[in-house]
């Protein structure tokens, strides 16, 4: 049934074109020896080694990192926690509620989010910075972890936690030995989600970050308004590079587990 | 034979292990335990049976800590466990899903539970390698649960919840993903280790036939109640009601009106028909309602007229070949239908009886019980 169709490959051309062309350009360029972004003057990586030259980016690059370890690390802490209690209660007063409350922040636009958090740190007057911006990531990046971890967790079989306590576990010892180490896949991949998220954030971290701290996002974008330089395009390509392998990452993770679980289950099944 | 009968529930000394004592427990407005009282000895081998629904996870589940009744205490060695939580509990349940760290190895399941205590790492070895003996499971102790069958998922399962040696082992419909053959086999396996380990085992099951099997006493629940609790010959030769009865293995019950003369009673239950003679203890207001229950082995078929205390005539409707026993299934003259069952001695084809058949139904006047309700 597979037949070559003139429609279909120009379909796919378009659309494929459409979604990387602009990157591809970009990335060839960063290897541009010219400096004249437009105009192709041979094969060179000396913008890769000038970008290692620049003290800005470096320490663009040094906040962006922090920012990202810190808001996922602490992203992923709330997420879990927040899609154990959401999992596992059962039913309770307004839990639908709090479900989709959890869930806001997602479609929430972020100009809306950035300025929230805004008022808000002016009004507890928190100093803008670093510490701002890692709680702005957290806050728009943990209800990504909490989907991503709550899946996996409505398909846990709550009767291992069951056998655990009845084994002599706490309850923390039975979610430590027991429910985290099958649920990790889900909770690593939702950290590495909330990490590229919160590495190419530029609308939130333009609103809660001072003086003291610029993120990459940041740097770049105000730099392209004096004019694209290759350098950019050098580190543009960098930070596309990092953010494709986050996300293949987590999403080969789910995926392995996914296989794993069901395999699991599918001896369970042959041996009723 | 003077061996000594194993029943402590007949000793007014002895000390239950667990009590129950008219405990309920109710989920929103529904009773899933109804005012249940109950004695359980050390060392039984004590089987739950009742219909799916009736409660019998529920009170398991109330026994390892993951529900607390609604009211009612329940004593284990004569202490309340209510303020007791699961991990403290001197009791280990095996679960209806066997519930394996699908993330450890078979030998880390078993070691799971007595690495929480404070054994030492040799104490903890020792112990695991004498549970895989136990379950026959030394050959499988490095794969994981995935890579094992079912039935050897089944005894790690077991072995996990043994390791801890704990004074109450709990087994929820342990065997219930086993076939036939399998099952037979571990229900011996499970008494074996029952005996050896001295044990109180608790079993919840739907299989009549194997609560019979392994248990040392039955209890037949519906509805959150306990219909009867006696041992297995006890259900099965003189069932309390009509419920427990049809329960257990396969019954006739005829209703009909008593009248009594010392322990003799008559039961007028058809128009036309003799009144079926029987033998009871219980007493019959004159007239009473009463349930005749008798089982189908009890129940002689004949072409011939027997001389016995009971004769019925009817007409062989149906025959239901088991390989080793019959069932006729007999239309009586006012249209009841009878089931009587004969053991296939001698080949198919000398049978005696067949289809259209007209015969007769015998039986003695001790043979069937008579049941109020
Ligand atoms: N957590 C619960 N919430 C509400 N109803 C429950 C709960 N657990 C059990 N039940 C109800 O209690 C009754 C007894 O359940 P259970 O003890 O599991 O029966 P079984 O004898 O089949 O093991 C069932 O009708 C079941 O629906
Ligand atoms: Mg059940």
């Amino acid at each position: 049934m597979r037949r070559f169709s003139w429609f279909n490959a120009t379909s796919l051309t378009l659309g494929f074109a459409f979604l990387y062309l602009p990157m591809i350009i970009l990335v060839l360029y960063s290897f541009n020896a010219s400096k004249l972004v437009t105009v192709w003057a041979g094969f060179s990586t000396r913008w890769y080694g000038e970008l290692l030259q620049n003290e800005e980016f470096l320490d663009a690059a040094w906040v962006t990192l922090q920012v990202a370890v810190f808001s996922s690390t602490l992203a992923t802490l709330l997420g879990t926690m927040a899609a154990s209690v959401l999992v596992r209660s059962g039913r309770f007063f307004g839990r639908t509620l709090f479900s989709g409350m959890i869930y806001a922040p997602l479609v929430m636009p972020e100009v809306i989010t950035g300025l929230s958090l805004l008022l808000l740190f002016i009004g507890i007057g928190l100093d803008r910075g670093v510490f701002t911006i890692v709680l702005a990531h957290t806050t728009f990046s943990m209800c990504y972890v909490s989907v991503v971890v709550s899946s996996r967790l409505s398909s846990f079989d709550r009767s291992l936690e069951e056998a655990a306590l009845d084994l002599g576990c706490s309850p923390f010892e039975a979610f430590r030995l027991v429910t985290l180490p099958i649920i990790a896949p889900a909770v690593i991949s939702g950290w590495l989600l909330a990490f590229t998220l919160s590495l190419d954030d530029l609308v939130i971290a333009s609103f809660t970050t001072g003086p003291s701290a610029t993120t990459l996002p940041i740097k770049i974008f105000s730099a392209v308004r004096l004019g694209v330089s290759p350098e950019i395009n050098a580190l543009s390509t960098i930070m596309i590079a990092i953010v494709t392998v986050g996300v293949i990452t987590a999403s080969l993770i789910t995926k392995r587990a996914a296989v794993a679980q069901q395999r699991d289950e599918q001896a369970a099944i042959r041996s009723v | 034979m003077s061996q000594t009968v194993f029943a402590p529930w007949d000793d007014p000394t002895q000390k239950p292990l667990i009590q129950f004592k008219g405990v309920t427990k109710r989920f929103g407005d529904f009773t899933a335990i109804d005012n249940l009282s109950l004695d359980i000895f050390e060392q039984e081998f004590f089987a739950l049976l009742g219909p799916s629904g009736c409660g019998k996870t529920t009170m398991m589940r109330m026994l390892a800590g993951f529900e607390t009744p609604t009211s009612g205490t329940i004593l284990l060695s004569g202490q309340d466990i209510a303020p007791v939580p699961p991990n403290k509990r001197a009791v280990n349940m095996m679960f209806q899903s066997y519930a394996l760290f699908p993330h450890l190895s078979v030998w880390d399941n078993i070691a799971f539970g007595l690495r929480r205590g404070n054994s030492s790492k040799d104490e903890i070895a020792q112990r695991v390698e004498e549970m895989l003996r136990l379950t026959r499971l030394e050959k499988f102790s490095k794969r994981k649960p995935h890579q094992i069958s079912g039935g050897q998922r089944q005894r790690v399962a077991l072995a996990r919840s043994l390791a801890k040696a704990p004074k109450l082992l709990l087994l929820d419909e342990p065997l219930g993903a086993l076939d036939a053959k399998l099952r037979q086999d571990t229900q011996f396996e499970l008494m074996d280790i029952q005996e050896k380990t001295g044990t109180t085992f608790v079993i919840v099951t739907h299989d009549q036939e194997e609560a019979m099997t392994v248990a040392s006493r039955v209890a037949v629940m519906d509805e959150g109640r306990l219909i009867q609790v006696a041992t297995p010959p006890e259900i099965y030769e003189a069932p309390a009601t009509v419920y427990v009865a049809d329960f257990i293995g396969d019954v006739n019950i005829l209703e009909g009106k008593a009248h009594q003369a010392g322990d003799k009673v008559e039961i007028a239950w058809a128009d036309g028909e003799l009144p079926i003679r029987g033998t009871t203890a219980r007493t019959f207001a004159p007239g009473q309602t009463c349930h005749f229950a008798i089982r189908p082995e009890k129940v002689t078929i004949s072409t011939e007229r027997p001389d016995s205390a009971n004769v019925l005539r009817g007409k062989v409707i149906d025959i239901a070949y088991l390989g080793n026993l019959s069932t006729y299934h007999v239309r009586l003259g006012n249209g009841t239908m009878m089931k009587a069952q004969t053991a296939n001695t001698r080949r198919l084809a000398n049978r005696g009886i067949t289809w259209e058949d007209d015969v007769w139904l015998s039986f003695t006047d001790t043979a069937g019980v008579l049941l109020e309700h």
